[in-house]
């Protein structure tokens, strides 16, 4: 407990300070490539036949992904820390690559943990993240997935307290990460919510993301949880069907419960013990969701939705195909979404959805899923 | 008098601090570790404690995780460690058991029916390593209603200004966590206990237990004169997977390995007066 109220303590005071803000919003501008651009996919609207569809497109932001925002914001609160050693897990990597990079940009030594099975499928973000600076350590304990390295990565935080910062990646974990990776993700939000007045001159009708641990989705969501007109959707990760034990539907499958010191969701047996996740999104391979998604799903503020593993693959080639982008698997769940919803909505309304990754770190996946040998 | 507070007045009076010997329930198979645990008070033991296996055991070091992987695989549940100390407790009703364990498994069981079917069992006290102090609410009222003593880890990060929370909701005894890090990795300096511990006396009078790292007879002779009790969990569970074959089912003479560890244990702290 102490470490985590140290954190809070220490963000807090960020908070309070412009200087701290004004430091995060130059490296947004300069270094990661924000504000991410807000597209109209025209040709996908018109394939879909119903809402208009736009693309928050944070898959151009330096790193490929969302991820960057939250670990950007972590890594300047370390450093008024006085923290010199930063720690992080990862699934995919995106989460890793992202921190290794913001370690390298601050001089920082920088140790991710990913789960030995993660690191096998993941090959080419584990090379980055060493090519960064990083040391990857892989995790053989449990199932040597996601939330396996969450352990070790707590385990070795617990262990070198005094000088290691703990960079999270979603939005779940012990307060204040939740808080807080929500606040940097934000960003999302705030722009778009810019954007679509400048090109719209109003609210969407619809916002649609994809959640695993749930930041993209928090991010995008948050700075519209007051406009009630706008329908807030979060896809979660079906897997192999949410009636098979192979997904990652913590919402629609899950019961609460008490991991990595939050409350919330949890797939698990009856006996209490952690059920592993699956999804072909090594990104949403995580048996919980953050926290106040739980909340918005008892409140009904936000609808939880699901698509599988095939409805994603679909999805995924639908967009390269119409709009020139591979999209990575994670946003392929929330454009699956888009595809069942747009049809059913007139060609007056607006859809947001979040294309937060950039697929090529998935080619290799998706090839072995066509039956397509590289 | 409970039985925790009965045997530390107990050994106070002899002068000496106590053993707490760990084995993980159902480590590899349920009846090895029913053997164990039932050979635990005649090779030594003061007091007992089983940890409760869960997939997901944040605070431990592999040596723990493993125990639980192994435990998990033969099927543990919480109803059956339970069962177990319900077994136990129809041969010896004098030592204090205690539960280690996750949060996540006692509230998929039911908070309030843990506690109540913990206590008829004949479990003593529970120390529930992720249940931060913040959040105690969710066991106090029905520990206490049913007799369990919660006791709480306390850290050298744990410092002056947190201590009396964390005290606040603790009984039975004092778990000092020696090192900061997880189970089985380090091992704390004489030196760093004896400045640890009267700093916490300073804020108790509850007896104090040291663990995280007590490995060697001679480490937990140390800890048990300094403080009043060693827990000796990953040393003991080293031997046990050690003596296990390829397959990780327990050899003839597992039990007794980790029975004469215990003996050797015991000598030490038995010679270590205050």
């Amino acid at each position: 407990m102490p470490l985590i109220l140290e954190v809070e303590a220490a963000y807090n005071a960020a908070k309070a300070d412009p200087s701290f803000q004004r430091e995060l919003d130059d490296y947004l501008k300069n270094y990661v490539g924000r504000p991410s651009p807000l597209w109209f996919a025209q040709r996908l609207t018109k394939a879909l036949g119903g809402a208009k569809v736009y693309f928050k497109r944070d898959e151009l932001n330096h790193t490929g992904a969302h991820k960057i925002n939250s670990c950007m914001g972590q890594i300047i609160l370390a450093k008024r820390m006085g923290k010199t050693r930063i720690i992080a897990e990862t699934g995919a990597g995106q989460h890793g690559v992202a921190t290794a990079t913001v370690a390298a940009l601050f001089g920082l030594p920088c140790t991710v943990y990913m789960g030995a099975t993660d690191v096998a499928r993941q090959a080419p973000n584990v090379f980055r993240m060493k090519l960064l600076g990083a040391e990857v350590k892989p995790v053989t304990s449990g199932a040597s997935t996601l939330k396996d390295a969450m352990n070790e990565a707590l385990r070795d935080w617990v262990a070198n307290v005094r000088d290691t910062f703990y960079i999270i990646g979603t939005v779940a974990g012990p307060h204040p990460y939740p808080m807080m990776v929500r606040d940097f993700q934000s960003v999302i939000g705030d722009e778009a919510k810019v954007q679509l007045h400048e090109q719209e001159g109003r609210l969407p009708d619809a916002l649609v993301a994809a959640i695993g641990g749930g930041s993209n989705a928090m991010g995008l969501f948050h700075p519209f949880l007051d406009d009630a007109s706008v329908r807030l959707i979060g896809v979660e990760a079906a897997g192999h069907g949410l009636d098979t034990n192979q997904h990652a539907a913590s919402l629609s499958r899950g019961r609460p419960g008490v991991l990595h010191g939050n409350r919330t969701f949890l797939l698990q047996d009856d006996d209490g013990q952690i059920i592993e996740a699956h999804s072909i999104s090594a990104g949403l391979d995580y048996p919980g969701i953050g926290p106040e998604h739980a909340w918005l799903h008892d409140i009904g503020r936000v609808e939880y939705v699901s698509a599988t593993d095939t409805e994603a693959l679909d999805a995924f080639q639908l967009c390269t195909r119409t709009e020139g982008i591979i999209p990575a698997l994670e946003p392929a769940h929330a454009l699956a979404h888009v595809q069942k919803l747009a049809p059913t909505m007139s060609p007056e309304q607006i859809i947001i959805m979040n294309l937060c990754g950039r697929g090529d770190k998935d080619i290799f996946t998706v090839a072995e899923a066509l039956g397509v040998t590289l | 008098m409970s039985r925790i507070a009965a045997r530390f007045a107990t050994l106070k009076a002899e002068g000496r601090g106590a053993l707490i010997p760990f084995l993980e329930a159902w480590d590899p198979d349920p009846a090895t570790s029913m053997d164990i645990l039932r050979g635990m008070p005649a090779a030594g033991a003061d007091l007992i404690e089983i940890g409760c296996p869960f997939t997901d055991p944040m605070a431990d070091g592999p040596t723990v995780q493993l125990a639980g992987r192994r435990a998990l695989n033969a099927g543990a549940t919480m109803a059956h460690t339970l069962a177990m100390v319900r077994e136990f407790r129809t041969e010896n009703n004098e030592i204090p058991v205690i539960l280690m364990g996750y949060l996540n498994p006692i509230l998929s069981y039911g908070t309030t029916r843990f506690c109540t079917d913990a206590a008829a069992a004949g479990v003593d006290g529970l120390i529930i390593v992720d249940l931060p102090s913040e959040e105690a609410d969710l066991m106090t009222a029905d520990a206490a209603k049913n007799g369990l003593d919660i006791i709480r880890l306390v850290a050298p990060t744990t410092d002056d200004a947190r201590l009396p929370l964390v005290l606040a909701g603790s009984s039975g005894f004092v778990y000092y966590v020696s090192i900061t890090g997880i189970t089985g990795t380090r091992t704390a300096s004489g030196a760093e206990l004896a400045e640890a511990i009267p700093r916490i006396r300073k804020f108790t009078d509850l007896p104090i237990a040291v663990g995280f790292g007590v490995r060697t007879p001679a480490q937990a002779a140390e800890a048990a004169r300094t403080a009043d009790g060693a827990v000796v969990a990953s040393a003991l569970i080293d031997n046990l997977a050690a003596s296990l074959d390829a397959n990780g089912k327990a050899a003839p003479n597992s039990v007794r390995i980790v029975l004469d560890q215990i003996r050797e244990l015991a000598d030490a702290v038995r010679s270590a007066r205050k």
